[in-house]
């Protein structure tokens, strides 16, 4: 019988199997940060084990970093040591760092695609939940706790169960307006946030295939939040065309070996899924979330629901719960919810196509009176290429604070939080209870409809706004 | 890591699906770089609220928390587990947990028992009509067992083998890997040369 993409990327990285063991796999490449490393770089020198193998291992500077003040000292004592202590981690055990102030400098997770290092085909963990996202390129991508860190770090590998096999068919095209962030926040709002346990995810279809490589991590970035282990999309031109020329792609003979390589990368048709979701495409508009966790979603053009509409018991107390928390009656439409935060950047869409498009959708508007909008890069190189492009001073034209690289208000572990009460529109993944920041409300949104709602002050996607007038003044 | 068996102490009931690790414990607190100290974060947002379980008595003296669906879901943060630990927690209950979590939980010596969704909620209505109850989890039978006489709650939990193995046995899962050393030399020695390294 045949297998699926995940089942050939998995086969190839079994090192060892045995009857009622789960297998051990070879990691291809580890990722590291700062917060969930310290703990990990202590167990093995309490071992006296060195970094097996340096070379297939990256750190980078992202969640604590402030996105202000770049040139001076991290003002928090706390953040600060945490870093330091990264630092020193690198240099004892010959791990390559990009540290604050570094032109590779940003997010873990947009720095891998960034350098090259991301292919198709590899086994790729951090201790980071969002490594889903490198499943764009059509890898087997997860995020680890700390004591898995530690055990890649010793051993270059890890004993995983193999888990089972999802395919999310997405069939049809995405309307004009609607971006690959609404699809997968339709998706996980139709699955729940515990749908994809258990599972390995391959989105496919026509909607998928005729996504930017960016969109396609955009996608692959919330496969956790649906619960999947992983989510991947299968290579092809769009993804060997972003990796050529990175620093770290192959060259010569060793592309073309590469290339054949991936090209093999697609589940055969006679392949078996242990489960199949559908979604159609065409039928996703703007969507946002009014909830506390990402599956609690409706399109922009719904209202907040009823708790008592849910006929699960559990679910009408969370959503009861949400509606509390986020300080929402049942019933108001989505777009009547005034906000005062909007924030774009984060893994999910800090990315240079996410900026361009926010720009772009931004020109010639105004962010609304009593809205502040924060952009922030996903990494230094975007910062770099967006102010070459001028896309900094779109933003600041506006209204908007144009910022430094890193996690920021995706997590608020840096000074960039939310107040008790304040609601944000965020580009970023999660709008768990306190994730911006104490008592901070959080809706989930695409870079679309955080422009729109920066301008309008509420919620609302760019067909809201009023069109811009042209210069010469008519 | 310590040699879990079986343990019995008082569980406290946390109604509430979908508890995330940032519920569990926030951004914020993840700042230390050591494996302790992390109890002061443990559900932080809901510890200023006198009437929270884990404010109330006997409830605080918890070793066992029996929570709802889908319970540390999100981030891959294992502080999750250190602070369930630092409080003093030894098991976990629920009818699903995060994936991550749950892996994290088997490597830091924390039980997680998944257990039917009816068992959570026949635990949670004895821990509320009886405060303080006792709860013992039973690695070697995989049983919970709780309450007496006819309303006893005595049902299976499941927990994959392997996991189940190293926690009865306390063992470092760095060891066995490492026990493996050749079969990782050889698969190196045959892993393709396009494949990118960092430095
Ligand atoms: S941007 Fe947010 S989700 Fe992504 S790695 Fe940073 S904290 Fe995690």
């Amino acid at each position: 019988m045949g297998r699926t993409l995940a089942e050939k990327i998995w086969d190839d990285h079994v090192v060892r199997t045995a009857d009622g063991e789960p297998d051990l796999l070879y990691i291809d490449l580890h990722l590291i940060h700062e917060v969930t490393s310290p703990q990990a770089f202590d167990g093995l020198r309490l071992s006296g084990r060195p970094v097996r193998r340096p070379d297939l291992t990256l750190a980078t500077e992202d969640h604590n970093i402030p996105t202000t003040d770049l040139d001076k000292p991290i003002a928090d004592p706390v953040s600060r040591t945490q870093v330091e202590t990264l630092r020193r981690n690198a240099e004892e055990f010959g791990v390559r760092l990009h540290p604050m102030g570094d032109i590779d400098q940003g997010i873990v997770h947009v720095v891998g695609p960034q350098l090259g290092l991301t292919q198709p085909g590899m086994t790729i963990v951090c201790g980071d939940s969002h490594t889903s996202t490198h499943g764009a390129f059509g890898s087997i991508a997860f995020g680890i706790g700390t004591s898995e860190v530690e055990h890649v770090l010793a051993t270059q590998s890890l004993s995983q169960a193999k888990p089972k096999m999802m395919a999310v068919e997405v069939e049809g095209t995405l309307p004009e307006g609607s971006t690959a962030k609404d699809l997968i926040l339709a998706l996980i709002t139709q699955e729940t946030t515990g749908g994809g346990q258990g599972y390995i995810v391959e989105y496919r279809g026509e909607a998928i295939r005729a996504l930017s490589m960016e969109e396609r991590m955009t996608i692959c970035n919330m496969s956790i939040e649906w619960g999947a282990k992983a989510g991947l999309i299968a290579p092809d031109e769009t993804t060997f065309e972003y990796i050529q020329g990175r620093p770290h792609a192959p060259q010569g003979e060793a592309w073309d070996e590469a290339v054949a390589y991936w090209r093999d990368l697609v589940t055969d048709d006679d392949a078996h899924f242990d489960k199949i979701v559908r979604l159609d495409a065409s039928q996703v508009t703007p969507f946002v979330t009014w909830g506390t966790n990402p599956g609690q979603g409706a399109p922009l053009s719904a209202t907040v629901p009823d708790p008592e509409s849910f006929e699960d018991p559990i679910e009408r107390e969370a959503a009861a719960n949400a509606l509390a928390y986020m300080g929402l009656e049942a019933g108001t439409p989505l777009r009547d919810i005034a906000v005062d935060t909007v924030f774009v950047g984060s893994c999910t869409n800090g990315r240079i196509s996410d900026l361009r498009r926010a720009a772009e959708l931004i020109k010639g508007h105004k962010v609304a009176d009593g809205t502040r909008m924060l952009v922030v890069p996903g990494s230094v190189r975007v910062r770099l290429q967006a102010q070459e492009e001028g896309l900094d001073q779109v933003f600041t034209e506006a209204g908007a604070e144009w910022r430094g690289a890193g996690c920021s208000m995706c997590l608020g572990m840096n000074p960039d939080q939310l107040t008790p009460g304040e609601r944000s529109a965020s580009t970023s993944n999660r709008n768990f209870e306190g994730r911006q920041g104490k008592g901070g409300r959080t809706h989930l949104v695409s870079p679309d409809v955080a422009v729109a709602t920066a301008v309008l002050g509420h919620l609302a996607s760019p067909a809201d706004l009023e069109p811009v007038r042209a210069t010469a003044g008519v | 890591m310590e040699k879990f068996t079986s343990h019995t102490g008082v569980g406290a009931p946390l109604r509430r699906s979908n508890v995330d690790t940032d519920q569990i414990i926030p951004a914020v607190y993840l700042k230390r770089v050591t494996r302790t100290g992390f109890e002061d974060g443990l559900f932080a947002a809901w510890r200023n609220d006198p009437d929270f379980v884990l404010n109330r008595e006997p409830y605080q003296h918890a070793t066992i928390l029996v929570a709802g669906p889908d319970f540390g879901t999100g981030s891959s943060r294992e502080h999750a587990v250190w602070a369930l630990q630092n409080y003093g927690f030894k098991a976990v209950i629920s009818s699903r947990f995060g994936d991550i979590f749950r892996g994290n939980s088997g490597k830091a010596g924390l039980l997680a028992a998944q257990v039917d969704e009816k068992v959570v909620q026949r635990l949670w209505d004895l821990l509320e009509e009886e405060p303080g109850a006792q709860i013992t989890v039973d690695l070697e039978s995989r049983t919970v067992r709780a309450g007496e006489g006819p309303d006893a709650i005595v049902d299976s939990f499941t927990i994959d083998d392997y996991t189940r193995w190293r926690l009865l046995e306390g063992l470092d899962d760095i060891a066995i890997t490492l026990s493996h050393d050749d079969d990782i030399a050889a698969y190196e020695q045959r892993r393709p040369a396009f494949k990118p390294a960092t430095l």
